[in-house]
C-alpha cells in the first residue's frame, strides 16, 4: 500500500509540475454530482486500488479505512457486528467508495436523526497538492488539538487534497424499525414533522411523496410500539425497500431524464411553489425537485435563498446552470485563500466544485 | 499606535466606560480559568453591538494591533490569555437570547450568553441546548464554539460542532461572513467544522444559530462498582458491544472514590477500584429497556455492587460524587494538576496501569477521573508547590501522561483546547507538514497574523513539553464552578 501512496504523490508532483488537472475518482458512482471538468487534458488519479479496513474495533464505535473501500463491503462488515454507518450515505452504484462517501459529503434518509457524514468523521489522512502526507483528527471522539481540517475535507469534493483513509464514528444498529405511513397536504406534513421532531420521539426519517407521509421509527422495541400509537398511520411493508428507493434515488419520483434539484432549507419554510414535482425529506429541511423542462436555475436559486438554505443542481445538463449555490463575495475569498493553500497548482479537480477553486 | 492614542480613537464610537487602560481594571481581565498564565493587555474594549465590533476590528487591522477574544473567561487551557500589546476584546456585553424558533428548534443567540441560559430560555418549549460543559453556568456560547467544548452526555449529543446550525463572523478586517444557514448543510466548503474549535484564532463570532433538542422523558442511572479496573473498562465495551449508547458514562479509580466519598458520602463502595455510572435517557419505556440490560450487563462483567436510582434525587445524589472529583482533589492535596487526554477506550487500563508506574516513579499521587463513554481521561497528579522541585516533578510526569496518550493512539487535548497550555505538545502529536498547514488555514483567515496570536498552534522552532491547569491551594479561577 506504501508503494501506491508514493506513485499518487509521483502523480501529483507531476501533475502540479505540468500544471496539469488531476481527476481524483474511485468508484466513479457520483461522476454526475458538481461541474463538468474545465479542462480536457487532465489525468485519471484512480484510487480503486487504495482499498481495505485499516481498523476497526466494534466496541470502540470507530472504524478506520482506506478511501477507495467499497462503501458495500464497509458497511457488510459493519453489518456484521450490527453496526451502520448512521448516516444512511447514498452509493448510486455498487462501485461507491468511501472516498467518495466522504468527498461528496452526502447524507441519507437517517441524517435528519443521526447527524450527517461530516458529524460522524473522526480524522483523514490524506495528500495535499503538494503531495505530503499528512493526518489531521484522529480515531476518538473528542479531539480539540488542530482545526477541524477532516471535517473541511467533508464535502469539498477532492478539491482541497486526496484523502487516502478515513476514520468515522459508527452506531449500533436499532433493535427494531418500522415505518407509518399517513397521507395528508404537504403543509400540514410539513408542520407535523417538524412538530413531532421537537418531542421525544424515536423517529429516524421522514419522507413526504404524492400526499403521503412516511415516517421511520427506530430503536427499542418498547420505544418503537409506545411511539407508533401515539402517532397512528398504516404500517408500510417492507419498508427497508421504499427507504433504498429513496436514497438511492430509485424511487419513482426520480426519472433520470429530468432534472433533478436539490434544495436544502429550513425544515419549517413553507411548500415551495416551484415548476415540477417535488420529494421532501428530513423534516422539510430537505426538498427534491424534479424539475420539468425550462426549469429556471435563477427562481429555483432565489426560492431556496428565501427559505434560508441554498439550491444545487444534482442532476442533469450542468453545462448550461452552475451547479452550486453562488457564494457571496466574502465567502469565496475565503475559499480561494484555502484552496491556494491547500493546492497552490490548483490541479485536484479544478472547477467541479466552484470556478478557480 | 500608543496606548492612549488607541484609546481615545476607540472612545470616538464606543461608550467611555467601554474602553479600559488602567493597570486596576485591567486586572480582571490579565487570566482566564487557567490562572497559572497572567498578562495584562495594553486595552481592554466591551462593545455592545456588532457595529461597534466591526469598527474595533478595523482600527486594529489599519494600526495592526493583536487581538484576543473572551467571552465569560472560564477557558482552561488558557486561550484567552491577553497580549501585552493586543486589545482584549470582550463580548461578554453582547448577552442577548435573539430568537427561539420552538417549531425549527433552534434559539439565535449572541456570543455573550451563558450555555446554560439557552437550555432555561427553550425549556419552556420542553427543549434545550445539548452540549453541556462543566461550566455550563457561567461559560458563553461563544467560547463553547472557539473551543468546540463537549460535556458527559457528548458521546450520545456530540459536540458543540455538532449542535450549532450558523454563525456571523467577523473578519480581522471587519467583514461579515455569514457561515451555515438554518437549513442542515451550505454551500462550498463546511467553514462550519473549521470555525468550531478554532480559539479565536479566525475570526470573531457575533451570532450563533445553536439546535435545540427536546428533552428526554425520563433519566436513569446505574452505579455499578468493580473489584479490578480492567473489568470496569470491559463493562464500558460491553455495554456498547451490546448496542447501547448510554447518555453518559463516567468512571473513576479507587483514589478517587475514597476522596469524594470521604467528602461527600455519595454511597460508593468504599472496596471498589473502579466505579462506573452509567445513565440512560429517553422516552420511558426506552429507558426502561434500557436500564434492564445496562444491569444485566454489569452482573456479567463482575460488578461487585450494582445499584439503580429509583428516583431523581437518587439519581443527582450518584451524580453529585462524580462531579465533586475535583474539588475532593483540591481537598486531599494542597495542588492538584489537571490534564486532558483522550484514548481509545481498549487502551485504558494500559494507559492507567502507565499512569501507575510513573506516579510511583514520581512519588506523587495521581487520581483518575474518566469520560469513559468517549474516552476522555482526566488525571489529577496530587502535589505540594511548597516543595521544592515538586511542580517540576509534577509537569514532567504532565507531560509523559499526555505522550502516552499520543503513543495510544490518542490526543492531548479531549475538550479543553490547547491555547497558551499545550501548545508544546501540540509538536508531539502533529509533524512539521500538518502544523504548517494548520498556520495556512489560519492564514487564509488572517494573513498579517492579529487574532490571538501564539496560541493553539506552535511555531515550528518551537518545541518542548509543558502542560495543563495548575491549581494552588484551591485559588482557583472560578473556584465555585463546577469542574468534570
Amino acid at each position: 500500500m506504501q508503494t501506491l501512496i508514493e506513485q499518487y504523490q509521483t502523480a501529483i508532483r507531476a501533475a502540479a509540475e505540468s500544471k496539469t488537472p488531476l481527476r481524483i475518482r474511485g468508484g466513479g458512482t457520483k461522476d454526475f454530482y458538481g461541474n463538468p471538468a474545465g479542462e480536457q487534458n487532465s489525468t485519471l488519479l484512480d484510487m480503486s486500488d487504495y482499498n481495505g479496513i485499516v481498523d476497526y474495533e466494534p466496541t470502540e464505535l470507530v472504524i478506520t479505512a482506506r478511501a477507495g473501500t467499497r462503501l458495500a463491503d464497509l458497511e457488510a462488515e459493519l453489518d456484521r457486528h450490527g453496526q451502520m454507518l448512521a448516516f444512511e450515505p447514498p452509493h448510486f452504484g455498487a462501485a461507491a467508495t468511501l472516498g467518495g462517501c466522504v468527498a461528496t459529503g452526502l447524507s441519507g434518509p437517517r441524517r435528519v436523526a443521526a447527524g450527517s457524514v461530516r458529524d460522524f468523521v473522526l480524522g483523514v489522512r490524506m495528500l495535499d497538492g503538494k503531495g505530503e502526507d499528512l493526518r489531521f483528527g484522529g480515531q476518538v471522539m473528542k479531539n480539540v488539538a488542530g482545526y477541524d481540517v477532516s471535517r473541511l475535507m467533508t464535502g469539498a469534493l477532492g478539491t482541497l487534497g486526496v484523502l487516502l483513509e478515513v476514520s468515522l464514528k459508527v452506531l449500533p444498529k436499532p433493535a427494531i424499525e418500522t415505518t407509518l405511513c399517513m397521507a395528508m397536504h404537504e403543509a400540514a406534513a410539513i408542520e407535523k414533522m417538524n412538530q413531532w421532531a421537537g418531542k421525544p420521539l424515536p423517529v429516524s426519517a421522514t419522507c413526504f411523496t404524492e400526499g403521503q407521509l412516511f415516517v421511520r421509527l427506530s430503536g427499542a422495541e418498547s420505544a418503537v410500539r409506545a411511539a407508533r400509537a401515539k402517532l397512528g398511520g398504516e404500517e408500510v411493508k417492507d419498508d427497508a425497500v421504499f427507504w433504498r428507493s429513496v436514497r438511492e434515488h430509485t424511487h419513482d419520483f426520480f426519472q433520470p431524464d429530468q432534472r433533478l434539484w436539490r434544495l436544502s432549507v429550513k425544515s419549517t419554510a413553507p411548500s415551495l411553489h416551484l415548476p415540477g414535482k417535488q420529494l421532501l425529506e428530513w423534516n422539510g429541511a430537505l426538498r427534491w425537485l424534479c424539475a420539468t423542462g425550462g426549469d429556471d436555475a435563477e427562481v429555483i436559486r432565489r426560492a431556496a435563498q428565501e427559505a434560508g438554505g441554498h439550491a444545487t443542481l444534482f442532476r442533469g445538463d450542468a453545462m448550461r446552470t452552475a451547479v452550486f449555490h453562488p457564494l457571496p463575495s466574502a465567502l469565496m475569498k475565503i475559499h480561494r485563500a484555502l484552496k491556494e493553500k491547500f493546492d497552490p497548482a490548483g490541479i485536484f479537480n479544478p472547477d467541479r466544485l466552484y470556478p478557480g477553486i | 499606535m500608543s496606548a492612549q492614542e488607541l484609546v481615545n480613537q476607540m472612545r470616538s464610537f464606543l461608550p467611555p466606560d467601554a474602553v479600559l487602560h488602567e493597570t486596576e481594571d485591567l486586572k480582571p481581565y490579565e487570566c482566564d480559568g487557567l490562572s497559572a498564565y497572567r498578562q495584562l493587555p495594553m486595552i481592554v474594549v466591551l462593545p455592545q453591538t456588532e457595529e461597534q465590533i466591526v469598527k474595533v476590528l478595523q482600527l486594529c487591522y489599519a494600526t495592526q494591533t493583536p487581538v484576543v477574544a473572551r467571552g465569560a473567561g472560564t477557558g482552561l487551557s488558557g486561550g484567552a490569555l491577553p497580549h501585552a500589546q493586543g486589545v482584549l476584546l470582550s463580548l461578554a456585553k453582547l448577552k442577548q437570547i435573539i430568537a427561539i424558533d420552538p417549531l425549527a428548534r433552534t434559539a439565535r443567540v449572541q456570543p455573550g450568553v451563558r450555555n446554560l441560559a439557552i437550555s432555561e430560555a427553550a425549556a419552556p418549549f420542553g427543549l434545550y441546548y445539548a452540549p453541556d460543559p462543566s461550566s455550563q453556568i457561567a461559560c458563553s456560547i461563544g467560547g463553547n464554539v472557539a473551543e468546540n467544548s463537549g460535556g458527559v452526555h457528548c458521546l450520545k449529543y456530540g459536540l458543540t460542532v455538532h449542535n450549532i446550525l450558523k454563525l456571523r463572523v467577523l473578519t480581522i478586517e471587519g467583514e461579515c461572513l455569514e457561515i451555515g444557514g438554518d437549513s442542515l448543510d451550505s454551500a462550498g466548503y463546511d467553514l462550519l467544522a473549521l470555525m468550531t474549535g478554532s480559539e479565536g484564532m479566525l475570526g470573531i463570532v457575533t451570532e450563533i444559530t445553536v439546535k435545540l433538542i427536546p428533552k428526554p422523558e425520563k433519566a436513569q442511572l446505574v452505579m455499578a462498582a468493580f473489584d479490578d479496573v480492567q473489568k470496569a473498562g470491559s463493562a464500558v465495551a460491553n455495554v456498547i458491544g451490546a448496542g447501547i449508547i448510554p447518555a453518559g458514562m463516567e468512571m473513576m479509580d479507587k483514589i478517587t472514590i475514597h476522596a469524594v466519598e470521604e467528602f461527600l458520602h455519595a454511597g460508593y463502595d468504599l472496596n471498589a477500584e473502579a466505579i462506573l455510572l452509567c445513565e440512560s435517557d429517553g422516552s420511558v419505556e426506552e429507558v426502561a429497556d434500557e436500564i434492564q440490560r445496562i444491569n444485566a450487563i454489569m452482573q456479567q462483567s463482575g460488578a461487585i455492587n450494582i445499584s439503580t436510582s429509583h428516583n431523581e434525587a437518587e439519581r443527582l445524589k450518584f451524580w453529585a460524587g462524580r462531579k465533586a472529583a475535583f474539588p475532593a482533589a483540591g481537598r486531599v492535596s494542597p495542588d492538584y494538576y489537571c490534564m486532558d487526554g483522550t484514548i481509545p477506550r481498549k487502551r485504558l487500563a494500559d494507559v492507567l496501569r502507565g499512569i501507575e508506574e510513573l506516579s510511583q516513579e514520581y512519588g506523587l499521587r495521581c487520581m483518575n477521573v474518566f469520560h469513559a463513554g468517549d474516552g476522555n481521561l482526566h488525571p489529577l497528579i496530587l502535589y505540594d508547590a511548597n516543595k521544592p522541585g515538586e511542580l517540576e516533578r509534577t509537569e514532567e510526569f504532565g507531560g509523559k501522561i499526555l505522550e502516552m496518550c499520543i503513543h495510544a493512539g490518542g490526543t492531548i487535548t479531549g475538550e479543553h483546547g490547547v491555547g497558551m497550555e499545550k501548545i508544546n505538545q501540540m509538536c508531539s502529536q502533529f509533524g512539521s507538514g500538518e502544523l504548517t498547514m494548520f498556520h495556512a488555514v489560519k492564514a487564509a483567515f488572517d494573513p498579517a497574523g492579529l487574532l490571538n496570536p501564539g496560541k493553539a498552534v506552535p511555531e515550528l522552532h518551537r518545541c518542548a513539553e509543558l502542560g495543563a491547569m495548575h491549581v494552588h491551594r484551591g485559588e482557583q479561577k472560578f473556584a465555585d464552578l463546577p469542574r468534570f
